[in-house]
């Protein structure tokens, strides 16, 4: 399980916790986010950009 | 006055004080206007006072910001984080939500209440919708931090220009997108604003109504569901509307509907002021590059930016739209306004005095420099742009 950061805002994806209000249950693999993925924040960023923790 | 101590990168120690820091309570003060006509009206019995708000916001603000100039300091940023921990200023973002539904409520109950002159009705309901814009303003600034507590506020008041998907719109949609054709909130070059009203408010509508049905799916939970941010807020927009209807009786109808109109009008008139013509090029892979500070235009305009939340410094808030209002940048080389934005809204209004001062000002920007191929441009449009300005890349 790992943790992937925005390097905009910090908001965190934890694949452990998931995240609730989104919709990604508890376990989700930051792999299988949408291709599409902004962050739930700042919206500025990408599932390319975020940085591993 | 409060102050702040910080250590600048070369060990340098400063103290810095924000000279705006109570000025920005005129955010807090300028959504309250039109009881300053109502008052006006009571004491004379003149129904042309009901109006001076227009006269306030449209000759009164362009004129003090082409007097009072334009203000390009930054807070250093070595205290940036102390300024943002400061709950003076989110404090004024939050009391100035029930001074929103107190404006909407009083200016009602004025037009509900008063024999007026159909002009003034009409005026008095414009008047109101303006007022209420200004409280998409707020919902702005509020709906882009991470608290809850914010958040939260940001669906309240956006009840008040029953505009509730905006703040899913704005944050999740219109900044992913914005300067890129596929935005409904980003004018092209050579649309006018009446054009791009007919394309934004119901694209943007869509694309809100879009990403919530997406999230709730995720959730296991269908778009009709209670859940729905878009749904909390307008049940709350209907609640007070009808409320008023009942209190003040059938006029409220027109009113709200005047009302609602020009409140909206507020957010198509910015969007359309914020980012005309600029366009975020495209990497090899067809990916839209970074939104940077030059894909949104600025303006550093005193009085506007102090009674609309620093809105104004928009090429920041596109680049880093967590920041908050007391801390937004300038910075060098942007795509600048020339007047503030209630004088920008006039010029658009009239299409051919906007494309006249804008169209030159966009080609001209350092990293368009007169390319039309880097220009967000109405496709309708493209034939005729390209013969009155041709190519020089």
């Amino acid at each position: 399980m790992s943790t992937y950061k925005c390097p905009e805002c910090g908001y965190v994806f934890s694949e452990e916790d998931g995240d609730q209000y989104e919709g990604y249950p508890p376990g989700t693999k930051f792999a299988s986010l949408p291709d599409d993925f902004a962050c739930p924040d700042c919206s500025v960023r990408f599932k390319e950009d975020f940085e591993k923790v | 006055m409060k102050g702040y101590t910080g250590i600048l990168e070369n060990g340098v120690a400063i103290f810095y004080r924000d000279r705006k820091r109570w000025f920005w309570s005129l955010s807090v003060l300028y959504p309250l206007q039109p009881f300053l006509g109502i008052w006006l009206h009571a004491q004379t019995g003149n129904e042309a006072w009901l109006l001076l708000p227009l006269a306030l916001s449209y000759i009164g603000a362009p004129l003090l910001d082409w007097f009072l100039g334009e203000d390009q300091n930054n807070p250093p940023e070595a205290v940036v984080l102390q300024l943002d921990r400061d709950h003076y200023y989110r404090w004024l973002t939050y009391i100035v939500i029930p001074l929103h539904f107190l404006g909407l409520i009083g200016v009602a109950y004025w037009a509900g209440t008063q024999e007026l002159a159909w002009w003034s009705f009409i005026g008095l309901s414009i008047i109101a919708g303006i007022a209420s814009g200004l409280g998409i303003n707020t919902g702005h600034e509020l709906g882009h931090k991470k608290s809850r507590l914010e958040r939260n506020l940001a669906k309240i008041v956006l009840a008040v220009p029953a505009y509730g998907h905006f703040w899913i719109e704005h944050s999740r949609g219109h900044h992913r997108d914005v300067a890129t054709p596929e935005d409904p909130a980003s004018a092209r070059m050579g649309e006018s604003i009446y054009k791009f009203a007919l394309r934004e408010i119901p694209g943007a509508f869509r694309r809100a109504w879009d990403i919530e049905k997406d999230r709730l799916a995720r959730r296991g939970k269908t778009v009709w569901s209670s859940d729905n941010q878009i749904l909390q807020s307008l049940s709350l927009s209907a609640a007070l509307q009808l409320g008023l209807i009942i209190a003040f009786g059938w006029k409220l109808i027109p009113f709200l509907i005047i009302h609602n109109v020009f409140a909206w009008w507020q957010l198509t008139s910015a969007n359309y002021i914020e980012h005309y013509g600029l366009l975020r090029e495209k990497d090899d892979k067809g990916k839209y590059e970074r939104c940077h500070p030059r894909h949104s235009w600025n303006s550093n305009h005193v009085f506007s930016n102090l009674v609309l939340f620093h809105l104004e410094r928009h090429s920041d808030h596109h680049a880093h739209p967590l920041r908050r209002y007391q801390s937004l940048r300038h910075f060098d080389d942007l795509p600048t306004l020339p007047n503030g934005y209630f004088g920008m809204y006039l010029l658009a209004y009239v299409p051919f005095l906007w494309y006249l001062v804008m169209d030159k000002r966009l080609l001209a920007l350092s990293h368009i420099d007169g390319d039309l191929r880097k220009v967000n441009v109405d496709a309708s449009k493209n034939a005729a742009l390209t013969e009155k300005y041709g190519q020089t890349q």
